[in-house]
């Protein structure tokens, strides 16, 4: 099989390397680039631990190829602290205890990430239904939902109350 | 769960795509925005040797208006076709689908093109398509071009009148009529997992009864079906809840949907009958406001 060079953006970054077209973005952040942050759970679209942003659209970097991502602007985990310091989402979610194995929270994170663009003040019901495709085996989901409330407060606008 | 090799090819032109398609034959596959193909990639139920790359085709990604039809492009995203106002105007039902389909991140990876041509019997798009008769165009090298009727496209699980050397270029909906309401419901196990059964259904008023009545099932077969059982015992009939329950269990009893792990034949049935009947109750409501 042939292989491919591949140029791309990631976290401002521009990146290369060659790959066989089987190799999925995933992959290619982790083990050729060297970029753990990016989790894989499942491996098919279900878990949402491997999201990533492609352009600015939330994406399951297990269920796109490295050669689709050619040119593409990638942001992930790793592109959102500043000098090593955290910003306002991740500084939010730390303050809710937003994980506890954390297994989950990369993919969360890129997921919320998108949201909070799209929609700088959620509700509730707008978060639960944009992370619903984000699996997490130990918070229950309750104090990531806090999390993201707690950040989208740190945009000038506060939190929703709870009900 | 990592996909077995493959050649890849990225054309930028549908003649090039179509080339390719041709001179790999049958072990050649068309890759839209992969949320079902590499999936089954990794689970090696797919093993195509050589995938085209649609993506960079920019001829398949618009959406136009078009002397009275919504023409949206093959390759135009889930989520791309969902912001877009002329669907919203236009194709009010596929607009209240999208939504149902997945998650944000399977949809701004997943195209309108791909989930027809994959014509899962769960998937939302096929059967709507096939309520509002939508009309799929389909290119080859060798035929060119060819109109296909949605209610003539799915032919079977996971099967459609796609041949191998052909690609669905675009996919055309007729504006609706005035007076017309839709809906969409469904049943899943999980928020934004492939649906048990799904109904959507679409009803036009005149004078205050039904003039049409339309209803298209998901999860009851192996391809989207209209219940026209229902749709004819609407006809003519004053929108009421006991019209909408009467037509949604005549038709419901000559459904036999599959059974599995998830929920047996006579579930299904049950599922489908409540769908029919909420589905339209509510469209029938937006056809009243509409008016
Ligand atoms: C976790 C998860 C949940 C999902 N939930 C839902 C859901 O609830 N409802 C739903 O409907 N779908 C769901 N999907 C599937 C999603 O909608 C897919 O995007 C869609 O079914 C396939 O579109 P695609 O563009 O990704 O196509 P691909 O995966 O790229 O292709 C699918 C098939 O269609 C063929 N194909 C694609 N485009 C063309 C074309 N233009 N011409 C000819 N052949 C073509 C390919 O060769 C392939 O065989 C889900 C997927 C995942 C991973
Ligand atoms: S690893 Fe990609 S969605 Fe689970
Ligand atoms: S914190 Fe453990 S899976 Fe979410």
């Amino acid at each position: 099989m042939s292989t491919f060079d591949v140029e791309l953006t990631v976290n401002g970054t521009p990146r290369q390397g060659s790959v066989e077209p089987r190799r999925t973005l995933a992959d290619f952040l982790r083990e050729d680039l060297g970029l753990t942050g990016t989790h894989l759970g499942c491996e098919h679209g279900v878990c949402g631990a491997c999201t990533v942003l492609v352009n600015g659209e939330p994406a399951r970097s297990c269920l796109m190829l490295a050669v689709q991502a050619r040119g593409a602007d990638i942001l992930t985990v790793e592109g959102l602290a500043n000098n090593g310091v955290m910003n306002p989402l991740q500084q939010a979610m730390w303050e809710s205890h937003g994980f506890q194995c954390g297994f989950c929270t990369p993919g969360f994170l890129m997921q919320i990430t998108a949201l909070l663009v799209e929609n700088p003040n959620p509700g509730e019901e707008e978060i639960r239904e944009a992370l619903s495709g984000n699996l997490c085996r130990c918070t229950g989901y309750e104090s990531i939902v806090n999390g993201v409330l707690r950040a989208a407060g740190h945009d000038g606008s506060p939190p929703e109350p709870r009900h | 769960m990592k996909p077995p090799p493959f050649d890849y090819s990225a054309p930028t032109t549908l003649d090039e795509a179509l080339a390719l398609l041709l001179e790999h034959g049958e072990d050649a596959r068309p890759l839209a925005g992969g949320q079902s193909l590499v999936p089954l990639l990794s689970f090696r139920l797919a093993r195509p040797s050589h995938l085209v790359d649609l993506a960079g085709i920019s001829e398949l990604g618009s959406i136009v208006v078009d002397d009275g039809h919504l023409v949206i492009g093959a390759m135009v995203r889930e989520r791309a076709a969902e912001r877009h106002d002329d669907v919203r105007l236009l194709a009010p039902l596929l607009a209240q689908a999208l939504p149902l389909i997945g998650h944000p991140a399977i949809r701004s990876r997943g195209t309108i093109g791909g989930s027809l041509a994959h014509a899962d019997p769960a998937a939302e798009l096929p059967a709507v398509a096939l309520l509002l008769d939508a009309e799929l165009v389909a290119q080859s090298r060798d035929r060119g071009k060819r109109t296909i009727k949605a209610a003539d496209f799915f032919s079977g699980f996971f099967t459609t009148a796609l041949q191998p050397d052909e690609i669905l270029t675009e996919v055309r909906i007729r504006r609706p009529a005035l007076r017309t309401g839709s809906a969409i419901e469904e049943v899943a196990r999980r928020h934004g997992d492939f649906a048990m059964v799904g109904a959507a259904a679409m009803v036009r008023l005149e004078d205050g009864k039904i003039a049409d009545a339309r209803v298209a099932l998901t999860g009851v077969s192996d391809i989207p079906v209209r219940a026209t059982e229902a749709e004819a015992i609407l006809e003519g009939a004053e929108p009421t809840d006991e019209a909408f329950a009467t037509a949604a269990e005549e038709a419901a009893k000559s459904l036999s949907p599959p059974a599995d792990l998830h929920g047996s034949s006579s579930y299904r049935r049950h599922l489908a009958t409540v769908l029919m009947r909420r589905t339209f109750k509510l469209a029938a409501q937006r056809a009243k406001e509409a008016a």
